[in-house]
């Protein structure tokens, strides 16, 4: 039966792996994703769950650990933050490369120097283009919701390919928040029975799993696995709509709020949605004809369909809760602006930068976006193209 | 050995053809210089069968007669681990080789 529970984001992670029952999880705790393997650990020491829960000595390790079991023929998860993603830098590549559906909650946190625990983008940014499919969470309920429907997208025949679930560090990871749960069996049920293709574990196939490439490979090999994550807009388009028509919360590549005849628009993803939804809406009650774009797959990234949304706009602010030194803007508003490239008439776009290591962002910071918005709109100009929210200057 | 295009290979990099790499014929390597086995001063020790790094030292019986070329790439490490004063095994030069082409 659906029950309604209050859990934080760790929890509902945890939830829903205990509801999948992985067949190995592998996980090594670090701030802020500590609580998702700490619960899983005592799912496991009270028989609530099968699956094998191996706790290695760091988060290479882990991620390795992964690797193996995955290519062994099993259903595979993870959890980790931060330093811990970094430090699985090379392995993920190797599961991406080697097509292994390896689920894995981020809880999205900043990456040192200077140390900091709170939440940013800067890891998984990190780690975009190491082949992963990345999905965002606005909250504990689609930090749920997605991390369930990403075993279905990864594991896709057309797609096999890991997939990252992020949800935004202590603001989601630790923030208490009554969620939908769903029925254990539904839940099972929906995700289905995990078939290995070409298992490990199988010694009826003489088989060799990740042989060196030459320089006549390795570039075909390459392109062979990008095929992977591009054949994933169709399967996460049909798996949203079914867990929709299943469970009653539908699922697209991104969320469109009150956008309907918007002039003025801001991008932006996770947590900070919820807010600028508030912003959004006192904006629209003073009259403003503004919208927001919450972008929930950030890789594949759905360029076609998030330039379709946004170019008959007049100014777009895209926020970005992660930096690019040295590029030309933070990595969200590249592919938004790249995607608005190709249509004769743009609309004006800029970039913030907020929220690095756990920076607030409130209404009234919206709220000042949507002011420097309408200022280009209306006077067609672009003053500063990149910025930053709530820094002492 | 026509080479696959990228829609032909099996996902993941797996290989189900197992054992390929006698496939791969390493002697293509080789670069002006090869071993070459004089079977007279040969003692039958077999550290140039326990060093080659490719396999090719050709073992009759429980006798070493020779080099096998096709994977043979030339190091010269058989040359330098044969113990004999007059070595069984020198590096001669070498005017043509297994071509790249032959591999296929």
């Amino acid at each position: 039966m659906s029950t309604l529970k209050t859990l934080n984001g760790n929890q509902a992670i945890a939830e829903a792996v205990r509801q999948i029952d992985p067949d190995v999880m592998a996980a090594y705790p670090i701030t802020p994703s500590t609580a998702i393997v700490e619960t899983i650990a005592k799912f496991k020491a009270d028989g609530l769950i099968t699956g094998e829960f191996v706790c290695p000595e760091s988060e290479h390790s882990a991620m390795s650990v992964c690797i193996g079991a995955s290519s062994a023929g099993g259903r595979v998860m993870t959890a980790t933050a931060s330093q811990g993603l970094a430090l699985m830098w090379e392995m993920l590549y190797i599961a991406a490369g080697l097509r292994l559906p390896i689920v894995a909650a981020i809880v999205n946190r900043s990456l040192s120097a200077p140390i900091n625990i709170h939440g940013d983008h800067s890891d998984t940014m990190g780690a975009r283009d190491s082949g992963w499919i990345q999905i965002y969470s606005e909250n504990c309920q689609e930090a749920y919701d997605n991390f369930i429907q990403a075993f279905r997208i990864g594991e896709d025949l057309k797609v096999r390919t890991p997939v990252f679930v992020g949800l935004d560090g202590f603001i989601i990871s630790h923030s208490l928040e009554v969620i939908q749960v769903e029925d254990d069996a539904k839940v099972k049920k929906f995700v289905g029975e995990y078939k290995s293709v070409y298992p490990l574990l199988d010694t009826s196939r003489k088989m060799t799993v990740g042989p060196i490439d030459f320089t006549d490979y390795y570039f075909e090999h390459k392109r062979n696995q990008m095929e992977g994550i591009e054949n994933a807009p169709p399967v996460i388009e049909a798996v949203g709509k079914e867990f929709g028509q299943k469970f009653g919360r539908e699922y697209g590549f991104f969320e469109e709020y009150r956008m309907d005849d918007a002039e003025l628009c801001i991008v932006v993803m996770s947590s900070a949605a919820g807010t600028c939804k508030d912003a959004v809406d006192e904006l629209r009650s003073d009259g403003k004809r503004i919208g927001l774009l919450k972008p929930r797959i950030f890789r594949p990234f759905p360029h076609e369909k998030i330039a379709e949304a946004l170019k008959k706009m007049k100014a777009i602010a895209v926020l970005d809760r992660s930096s690019s030194p040295g590029a030309f803007g933070a990595p969200l508003f590249t592919e938004v602006r790249s995607a608005l490239y190709d249509y004769a008439e743009r609309p004006h776009i800029v970039n913030y930068v907020y929220g690095l290591g756990g920076r607030d962002i409130k209404v009234e910071h919206f709220k000042e976006v949507a002011l420097k918005l309408e200022k280009i709109a209306e006077t067609g100009k672009v003053e500063e193209i990149y910025g930053y929210i709530n820094l002492r200057e | 050995m026509k080479k696959e295009t990228w829609k032909e290979l099996t996902i993941g990099t797996i290989n189900l053809d197992a054992g390929n790499s006698v496939k791969n014929l390493t002697g293509t390597w080789r670069s002006g210089k090869k071993p070459q086995f004089i079977e007279e001063k040969c003692i039958q020790c077999f550290f140039c069968w326990l060093y080659c790094p490719h396999s090719a030292i050709l073992v009759e019986g429980d006798e070493v007669k020779g080099i096998n070329y096709d994977y043979c790439t030339g190091c010269g490490m058989c040359s330098v681990e044969c113990p004999p004063k007059e070595k069984a095994i020198i590096m001669v030069k070498e005017e043509a080789k297994l071509a790249e082409g032959d591999a296929e």
